[in-house]
């Protein structure tokens, strides 16, 4: 139950009447859905598992248990912030399962300090963009991201990457909003330190 | 604002979650703080280049095989 009343009138998400139709045993309406939201559901835990098999069986699951579980959805958030939910379970279930992941849960890996204090204070060229192709530049993205512990990699997802808002993310995650904005802050100042062994200018005197 | 203050509130910053009053104090900081200055736009920089370019991209062919798996499994759960 919605517990504090919004003074403004919402205008009311599309999703709302997909879900409801859904809910009737509407297939097509499901399916909608489904063509929404497939992709980005991938993603995340393409992000959060770093495999890409395990990203295709945990979407699939995830959207069958939205499909199962659909009458519990309340519509007290929006219908894609509690399928992420579902899909960041899912995800984090997975991680627990592979033998040779240390990180397992939201918590147990962020409780270092490593990387809050910012350590290189290098500019970047002008267009570190420019000077990768596409193939590598994602690489390079792929492989500094892959470095942070999976409870920093989850935020930075939503947050920057899908563009979940922070209270979004918060209840995907089941974080509260100050943990999510703590680990938002490490996340972010992490991977700058980490790309800018890539992207910083070359010192005088140093071989390109 | 020292150093350590314009970390606290970088993320707000870049989440234009700040007064005016604090904007102004960062931009007061960073124009004489150079180590500041840089980890404020190199991190701008890590935010938009993330932001710009979909590193898992998810191709036509995946995505056909993805829905018909989706689909396949709800509708056998649903009989």
């Amino acid at each position: 139950m919605p517990a504090i009343q919004s003074p403004v009138t919402e205008e009311v998400h599309p999703d709302v009447a997909l879900v409801a139709r859904a809910k009737a045993g509407d297939t097509a309406a499901f399916e909608q859905l489904v063509r929404q939201y497939e992709r980005q559901i991938f993603r995340v835990a393409q992000h959060i598992t770093q495999n890409r098999e395990d990203a295709e069986d945990i979407t699939q699951d995830a959207f069958l248990k939205a499909y199962e579980k659909l009458d519990q959805f309340q519509g007290n958030s929006k219908f894609s912030t509690w399928l992420v939910r579902i899909a960041v379970n899912e995800s984090l279930m997975r991680l627990r399962k592979r033998k040779t992941s240390k990180t397992v849960s939201m918590d147990e890996d962020v409780k270092t300090e490593e990387g809050s204090i910012p350590r290189d204070f290098a500019e970047w060229r002008p267009n570190p963009e420019q000077e990768y192709n596409q193939a590598e530049l994602s690489d390079i993205l792929r492989k500094t991201i892959q470095g942070l512990p999976p409870g920093f990699r989850s935020v930075f997802t939503l947050r920057d990457v899908e563009n979940l808002s922070t209270e979004e993310t918060a209840e995907a995650l089941g974080l509260s909003v100050p943990a999510v904005k703590s680990r938002l802050l490490r996340a972010r100042l992490q991977l700058r330190e980490r790309l800018s062994r890539y992207f910083r200018k070359k010192q005088e005197g140093q071989p390109a | 604002m020292n150093c350590t203050d314009l970390l606290t509130h970088l993320s707000d910053y870049f989440d234009e979650q700040l007064t005016a009053d604090l904007r102004a104090e960062i931009q007061s900081h960073t124009d004489s703080c150079q180590h500041c200055r840089v980890v404020l736009n190199t991190t701008r920089q890590t935010i938009e280049v993330y932001k710009d370019n979909e590193i898992y991209e998810v191709s036509t062919e995946l995505r056909e095989r993805l829905h018909t798996a989706i689909m396949a499994k709800c509708l056998a759960a649903k009989k």
